[in-house]
């Protein structure tokens, strides 16, 4: 047993820095996704027939495929075809946000579509044109409804980014088998990692629902 | 001449709810137009505003065009207000905010303007103690009033109102009719389609008769209450009186 506390008492600082890798895969691609995943939203939902159509060929083609057939797909094979000299890091931040794009579009596609129609018809009956309309008073809206479905793209990432080990970036799986072939400790070492996968998920989750309380709209959905 | 509809049609694929409705509003005239349910009254307001598009017809504003002219519409939405059965309100934002928004987003008014103006809308339609309260915190009735607010604030040269009162627990809606006739009273012209025969008698300058996709009838509520041209007006507005009561003289 001492052993064993021992292994994980000297691997830690290596694991926690491997956290520091995980967030940053993590916040990189929610940011990118969320980036991209609006625009998306609002493309399909009041966009015409040819950029929805696209839109939504971009969100099948992400959503077809395994996490790890797109990683290496584009890893190995499409950056490479093009020229881009990409670390594993980046590439993984890359290929990750842009399928979370795929899934956040919907998740905000479904939110915007949600809202009573009343609501763009009211903006524009004061003269707001489309545009004013959807960033003043759907996406306040919209964005905020999303937050639950959000939380849960958010863990989703969390455990996609440990795939990205197969690429070979230094993230916190990819830490802990190494770590576990070297010392041949595999137990004390894996469940040191998924204590910690299980931590940043539901820290996340709780922060997230943090703000989903502070940016509540009063009165909303209680009953009069 | 504040507002010229002339000859609107619409269809909704194979259902023809609008076939050829026509009528002029001069200033500070109230127009209240009635008829059974489906015979095309919120869809005409629509398609006054352009929410709706008509399939024909023409509708000038003040003599200017306002079909056929998608580019402008906006301009033309500010001086149209409109007040709808289901208040929509702005969930996000306050009550205040809510008829702030369109003074700083569209009219592009400074801040400081802009709230000034949205308390004295709010003054005027005796809400200016609720201003921060949200529309999930408000009655139905201080909904629709805060939406004749924000209506208002955008000084429009016509409102138009779609069943401001349907929506409304009874002992609401008089709260409701007050603000509008005091609007009347005050000059503002106005096109409201209601069934509160009431408010009608009391407050419009001609009543209009919608069924079936064409005004029937028309006249001074003194005319088509005692003395309409056809018999079918007569029996509608004996049947909703009866139903709503006279609930003002």
């Amino acid at each position: 047993m001492n052993e064993n506390l021992a292994v994980i008492y000297q691997s830690f600082p290596f694991l926690i820095n491997g956290v520091m890798i995980t967030l940053g895969l993590v916040t990189g691609a929610l940011g990118l996704g969320f980036v991209m995943g609006i625009p998306m939203a609002v493309g399909q939902v009041y966009g015409n027939k040819t950029i929805s159509g696209i839109i939504s060929f971009y969100v099948w083609f992400f959503r077809g495929l395994p996490v790890l057939v797109l990683l290496f797909l584009f890893y190995f094979g499409l950056f490479s075809l093009l020229g881009f000299n990409l670390s594993a890091f980046t590439a993984a931040i890359l290929v990750l946000g842009l399928r979370s794009a795929a899934y956040q579009s919907q998740i905000f596609r479904g939110s915007i579509q949600s809202l009573n129609e009343g609501q763009m018809l009211a903006a524009r009956s004061i003269g707001m044109t489309k545009v004013e309309a959807i960033w003043h008073i759907i996406l306040p809206q919209a964005l905020r409804l999303s937050i639950p479905g959000w939380s849960n793209e958010y863990a989703i990432l969390l455990k996609d980014s440990a795939v990205t080990y197969a690429i070979g970036v230094m993230e916190v799986l990819t830490r802990a088998n190494f770590v576990a072939t070297r010392t041949y400790r595999p137990m004390p070492i894996f469940l040191t990692c998924a204590v910690i996968f299980i931590v940043l998920t539901y820290g996340g989750v709780k922060l997230l629902d943090i703000l989903e309380t502070k940016v509540k709209i009063p009165g909303y959905g209680e009953e009069r | 001449m504040v507002l010229h509809v002339e000859n609107i049609h619409k269809s909704y694929g194979k259902e023809k709810i609008l076939k050829g409705v026509s009528f002029k509003i001069k200033k500070g005239e109230t127009k209240v137009i009635i008829g059974p349910s489906g015979s095309g009254k919120s869809t005409l307001l629509r398609c006054i505003n352009q929410l709706t598009i008509p399939d024909q017809g023409t509708v000038f504003l003040e003599g200017e065009e306002v079909t056929h002219h998608q580019k402008e519409i906006n301009r033309f939405r500010q001086k149209m207000g409109m007040v709808f059965q289901d208040f929509n309100l702005f969930d996000h934002l306050t009550a205040l905010k809510n008829v702030e928004i369109g003074l700083i987003r569209v009219k592009k008014m400074d801040k400081i303007a802009a709230r000034k103006k949205a308390l004295e809308e709010l003054s005027q339609v005796g809400l200016e103690k609720q201003g921060d309260f949200y529309p999930a915190q408000l009655s139905g009735g201080q909904k629709q009033r805060v939406s004749i607010a924000r209506a208002l604030a955008m000084d429009p040269k016509v409102i138009l109102f779609d069943e401001p009162t349907s929506a409304l627990d009874p002992e609401l809606i008089g709260e409701v009719l007050e603000v509008i006739k005091k609007l009347a009273l005050g000059g503002m012209t106005m096109v409201v389609v209601t069934h509160e025969m009431g408010f009608a008698r009391s407050v419009a300058n001609e009543i209009i008769f919608m069924e079936d996709g064409i005004i029937k009838d028309q006249g001074t509520p003194y005319k088509m209450f005692n003395n309409p041209e056809h018999e079918r007006t007569r029996k509608f507005l004996y049947k909703i009186t009866e139903l709503y009561g006279k609930s003002e003289e």
